[in-house]
């Protein structure tokens, strides 16, 4: 466990020496303010809703742009040779620049805590599923950047691990949308494998245990993904 | 220390190395050596956990590397090839970093790091990023990440590739000064850096060992003949010749050129006994003027060469 937080804290570290988690972070809450503020005043509804619809859409794009170095730029570079020979496992490694994913996510949602406020400010604001939004944001984060990290294993190109990373979560995210194309049987399998399906659950502030289960399973299967990429390529 | 036996590896169908066995001991210099695509990075690779072999096994202190792999990464250090390290770190928190992740204690790691520094002569790099140093402080700074957990085992690949002169001789006081009590086994293509600094010598041809021992032993057993050279005036070929040709071992007299001013002869003798006193005693009753008179005597590289031409 050591070894895993070493990993994390060197990782989330590297994201503020060079300038992703800046740029990242900027563009995250310019699109987000732009979206959620844009239509605020239209609806006229003291609520984060538009705020929620939006956002797993927008992490389908962010968050494999921060997970594509965190593997593939050490296959690049080489520097996973001098990693995996110190005494460090797979899993450590994997779970420690998991967790940098998630914290870099986590910070890049902290700034976002103006919203709610600006918001309860003008009117009467539930909290509750304002609460339940962010830690369904948070699991969602989770999953997304497990497979992120999976597409990173993949390749030694960071420009592919991101098109990969991107096309999985978009596809889960929109899955539940498509489900018109679909035979009436299979439809209830599908609608339970979108991510935004069990997002909007949780963002509604009915935190089900399905919902939590499905997002840890795609977290485990993204990171196992992770683990048998890289035990391959050794 | 170390037993390699059988290691075997293929990326896909292609057989990088065959069946390898060898034996390190505690304390010893083991050179690799090879022609390029030899299999000297992938032995290496093997050997320290960052491949796994296709076949064949490795124990290092009689632990396997297959069920002890994280012990065995404790003890050992490792400089890869060409130093690949992360580019974006300053030198002083990549050290931070490893000697985390190589749990040494934090009231003795800036003693530890400090110590290093002085050691690969690093100290004024400190605080610049990786990426902006030159290949030789790249160099030192893998070296300074290698040494951290006082390794019993060090590996090093091709440790002074792309170093300076001056450099190369740095670097290699310091693996001499290692040596003395660690397991250091490098790779290498400069057959003078494996001469100066190995105690053994392992030749690597096409993922097989073609040759195994001291320096002074691989040139005795791949000696066959031996040839000297020698320079005379006042001589003619033919008495020459027939005068030399009569000592007993001589096999072969050859005239390399005849000048007014030189004679120059080559012979060529098995390599069982020395014939120089023989030789000169000759020359002696003679009324020759010896100008100059050497043995050859089989260089490295010439064993180098023929080895792993022959595979």
């Amino acid at each position: 466990m050591d070894q895993v937080i070493h990993i994390f804290r060197k990782e989330f570290s590297a994201y503020f020496i060079s300038p992703i988690a800046y740029i990242v972070i900027a563009i995250f809450l310019l699109i987000t303010g732009w979206f959620f503020f844009a239509t605020f005043f239209i609806f006229n509804q003291a609520n984060l809703r538009t705020f929620y619809t939006l956002l797993p859409l927008v992490f389908a794009f962010v968050i494999p742009a921060i997970t594509m170095r965190l593997i593939s730029e050490e296959i690049n570079v080489g520097s996973d040779e001098i990693l995996l020979t110190m005494p460090v496992t797979f899993q450590d490694v994997i779970l420690g620049k998991f967790l940098a994913s998630v914290a870099l996510v986590v910070a890049m949602l902290i700034p976002t805590f103006a919203y709610p406020l600006t918001v309860s400010l003008m009117g009467q604001l539930d909290w509750g599923p304002v609460i339940g939004g962010y830690v369904g944001a948070v699991f969602l984060a989770a999953a997304f950047s497990a497979i992120g990290l999976f597409a990173s294993a993949l390749t030694r190109n960071q420009i592919i691990a991101f098109i990969i990373g991107l096309a999985i979560c978009f596809t889960l995210t929109l899955l539940d949308k498509m489900l018109y194309f679909l035979p009436r049987s299979l439809l209830s399998v599908f609608a339970y494998l979108g991510a935004d399906f069990h997002f909007q659950n949780i963002a509604r502030g009915i935190i089900d245990s399905r919902d939590l289960l499905y997002f840890v399973s795609v977290c485990f299967a993204g990171l196992y993904g992770a683990y048998l990429a890289l035990l391959q390529r050794h | 220390m170390i037993e390699v036996e059988n290691l075997t590896k293929y990326y896909h169908t292609l057989c990088a190395v065959d069946q390898i066995n060898f034996d390190i001991q505690k304390g010893e210099i083991l050179g690799l050596l090879g022609p390029n695509g030899a299999g000297k990075t992938t032995t290496l690779r093997m050997l320290t956990g960052y491949l796994q072999p296709s076949s064949g096994n490795i124990h290092v202190k009689g632990l396997s590397i297959d069920k002890h792999i994280l012990e065995i990464k404790k003890i050992l250090g490792y400089l890869p090839e060409s130093a690949p390290l992360y580019h974006d770190m300053l030198v002083f928190d990549y050290l931070n970093y490893v000697a985390a992740i190589r749990k040494i204690n934090s009231d003795q790691k800036l003693a530890r790091i400090r110590r290093l520094a002085d050691l690969c002569g690093i100290n004024e790099v400190m605080h610049q990023p990786i990426g902006e140093l030159s290949k030789g402080y790249k160099q030192r700074v893998g070296l300074a990440h290698a040494m951290m957990n006082d390794p019993e085992v060090l590996v090093l690949d091709e440790p002074t590739s792309g170093l300076d002169p001056n450099q190369i001789v740095e670097i290699r006081k310091i693996i001499k000064e290692i040596g003395k009590e660690k397991t250091i086994i490098l790779s290498t293509h400069i057959l003078s850096e494996a001469e100066a600094t190995c105690d053994r010598i392992v030749i690597i041809s096409q993922g097989k060992i073609v040759a195994d021992g001291s320096t002074e032993n691989l040139k005795r057993s791949a000696g066959g003949k031996n040839i000297m050279h020698l320079s005379l005036q006042n001589a003619d070929f033919e008495t020459v010749q027939k005068s030399l040709a009569s000592i007993k071992g001589i096999e072969h007299v050859s005239c390399l050129s005849e000048t007014p001013g030189a004679l120059n002869v080559r012979l060529s003798y098995l390599s069982t006994g020395d014939l120089r006193p023989d030789v000169y005693r000759k020359i002696k009753k003679t009324d020759w003027i010896l100008l100059d008179f050497h043995q050859e005597t089989q260089s490295l590289e010439n064993i180098f060469r023929q080895l792993t031409k022959e595979s």
